[in-house]
């Protein structure tokens, strides 16, 4: 089972059992829906910015282990990061889920994200994780219409 | 013989011999991920016998010409065997006349086909259309089309906690505006059969044409056109291991030629000028363009393949097969399965308790096994249980108990990583 132990990491598991900042703002600065069409992963995101820095994340949702778990470990990585920060955070994961087979990704630069890395191998489960990341960087650009992963370059091979 | 006679005529001499039956489906010797293919996705697609591959093989080498258009020798081949397609389907449903036999796409394009031509016709404000509450998105999104157009109206027919209509509902919702009755006979999402003998019974008295959605049912059971006194029927070759793209529109004779067409060009014509277009008669005023001329010959190769075996025979073994599964699947802690009607075929769906239907699937892909998970194009049943999805496995005849038990070892090592 080792190469199923690469996708679901015990830090995976306990961030889908106990997933950190899970939970709705009071008066955030932006929000935004998120929806996997076709595993019908929902995720709802808060942040409140201060300054260019976000001050508090949370988010609401159900989805399978994977996109709960991304979500949660980014909400930890991005808390008190400024926006731009947060970008290049956005940008490293992509490249990272993204790489394909054989591809090279940074470790330095996704820190902890690091135990997703093994989700590159498994297509149809891309998206997944990264539907909090569209979710966060669309309402960082101020979009206002919930964000579909089916428009993102990962939304083929489902 | 009689269609009928014909596919009975291999039931119950001999028990089923799976493994024999087995070795007739290449895909099955596969190791993926390096285990035995565990294939429990045929409600999605079926595997293709090799007797379906070898004639799609043999049409390319020896066959290929267009149809109906050359007095050339490969072209007089190809549309005789061609329209052998026809012909076997209609042995395979009993339909009265091969002209009531439309080829298209699949059953999606069947049922678009008869909304957008039929339905256009016949249906204005406020009519109404009936249909269940386990409706493919195959069998809603065309007649919303319709409403969207004409003003017309869609009216569901719910179910209870076991996926069983709620047939008393049924008969209220018929009423004088209804102009069309259009539901799954069996669900891809729960397994349920539905009544439909008793559904097309009480429509006809009043006088409102019935289409089934056919995809889940022709595969796994007899169907007789005539005795259940369908109006439509639409399925997918793809199901009924033959190839993809092919697949078929049955309607009565008498609806069909009164429809108008559905889409213009060769072949569906008698005569064009540039001021007037006369249609061609039955079949071919539905099939413009050149067809799916190896997805014909191929899906008659399906039929007969299948017909040889038994359909009796290979629809009871799956219901045998069934009946494991729902046992040994209880055994799992957490389980519980979605579709409990005491009318199923075919299908075991269900959600686990703590675990996302998307994990179950990529756990089991590493075993070599391979289920559906999502909302398996029926959104609003998910709707209807409170589930984001389900997973769902899927039986074909030439499954096995042995494949079951590993599903269940798999669904335990799912428990052991979320436990
Ligand atoms: C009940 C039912 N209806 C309709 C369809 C659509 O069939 P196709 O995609 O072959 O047109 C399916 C297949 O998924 C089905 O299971």
């Amino acid at each position: 089972m080792s190469d199923l132990r690469d996708l679901y990491q015990e830090v995976i598991l306990d961030h889908n059992r106990k997933p950190r900042n899970f939970r709705r703002l009071e008066a955030p600065t932006c929000s935004l829906d998120g929806h996997n069409p076709l595993c019908g992963d929902r995720i709802s995101l808060d942040v409140t910015l201060e300054d260019g820095v976000i001050k508090d994340i949370g988010f609401a949702g159900s989805g399978c282990a994977i996109s709960k778990a991304s979500a949660s470990l980014m909400t930890e990585s991005v808390k008190g990061k400024r926006t731009g920060e947060a970008e290049a955070l956005f940008e490293a994961v992509h490249q990272m889920l993204l790489r394909g087979p054989g591809g090279q990704f940074d470790p330095d630069e996704v820190g902890d994200l690091e135990v997703l890395a093994g989700v590159a191998e498994y297509p149809t489960r891309i998206k997944c994780a990264m539907l909090s990341w569209h979710t966060l960087n669309g309402a960082l650009h101020g979009a206002h219409d919930a964000v579909s992963t089916e428009t993102g370059d990962e939304s083929g091979g489902s | 013989m009689t269609a009928i006679d014909a596919r009975h005529a291999t039931t119950a001499t001999q028990p089923f011999d799976v493994t024999r039956v087995r070795e007739d489906f290449p895909i099955l010797r596969q190791l993926v991920r390096g285990k035995p293919l565990v294939y429990l996705d045929s409600a999605a697609t079926a595997q293709k016998p090799q007797a379906v591959i070898d004639t799609l093989v043999r049409y390319y080498t020896t066959e290929n010409a267009n149809v109906h258009r050359g007095v050339h020798y490969l072209s007089q081949q190809a549309t005789d065997d061609y329209e052998g397609g026809r012909s076997k389907v209609r042995a395979f449903l009993n339909a009265k006349e091969d002209r009531e036999i439309i080829f298209v796409r699949g059953t999606t394009e069947g049922i678009n086909l008869v909304a957008a031509t039929y339905g256009r016709k016949n249906l204005g404000p406020d009519d109404e259309i009936i249909m269940t509450a386990m409706e493919h998105h195959s069998n809603i999104v065309p007649w919303q089309i319709l409403c969207q157009e004409q003003g017309a109206k869609l009216r569901v027919i719910p179910m209870n906690e076991r996926g069983e209509l709620l047939m008393e509902e049924y008969e209220k919702l018929l009423n004088p505006r209804t102009k069309m009755v259009s539901v799954v006979h069996q669900s891809n999402a729960l397994g349920t059969l539905n009544p439909v003998a008793e559904i097309i019974r009480l429509a006809h008295q009043q006088g409102v044409p019935v289409l089934l959605d056919g995809a889940q049912a022709v595969p796994h059971m007899v169907i007789d056109v005539q005795s259940l006194d369908c109006d439509f029927l639409t399925f997918s070759g793809h199901k009924l291991f033959g190839p993809t793209g092919i697949g078929v529109l049955y309607g009565k004779a008498a609806l069909l030629e009164a429809m108008p067409p559905y889409q213009g060009g060769g072949d569906m014509i008698r005569s064009v000028t540039f001021e007037r277009t006369t249609y061609n008669d039955l079949p071919y005023k539905f099939e413009a363009g050149t067809p799916h001329i190896e997805g014909s010959i191929g899906l008659g190769a399906a039929i007969d393949y299948l017909t040889a075996l038994g359909l009796e025979q290979t629809a009871a073994y799956e219901h045998e097969l069934l009946a494991y599964g729902t046992g040994r699947l209880s055994e799992v802690p957490g389980l519980t399965i979605i579709g409990t009607a005491r009318e199923k075929a075919g299908v075991l769906s269900f959600v686990l308790e703590n675990v996302h239907p998307h994990d179950i699937g990529t756990i089991l892909d590493t075993e070599g096994i391979a289920i559906r998970t999502g909302h398996h194009c029926c959104q609003p049943v998910m709707d209807r249980f409170g589930i984001p999805a389900t997973a769902r496995a899927s039986l074909a005849f030439y499954n096995t108990r042995e494949e079951i038990d590993a599903l269940v070892a798999g669904l335990h090592k799912v428990v052991e990583v979320f436990g």
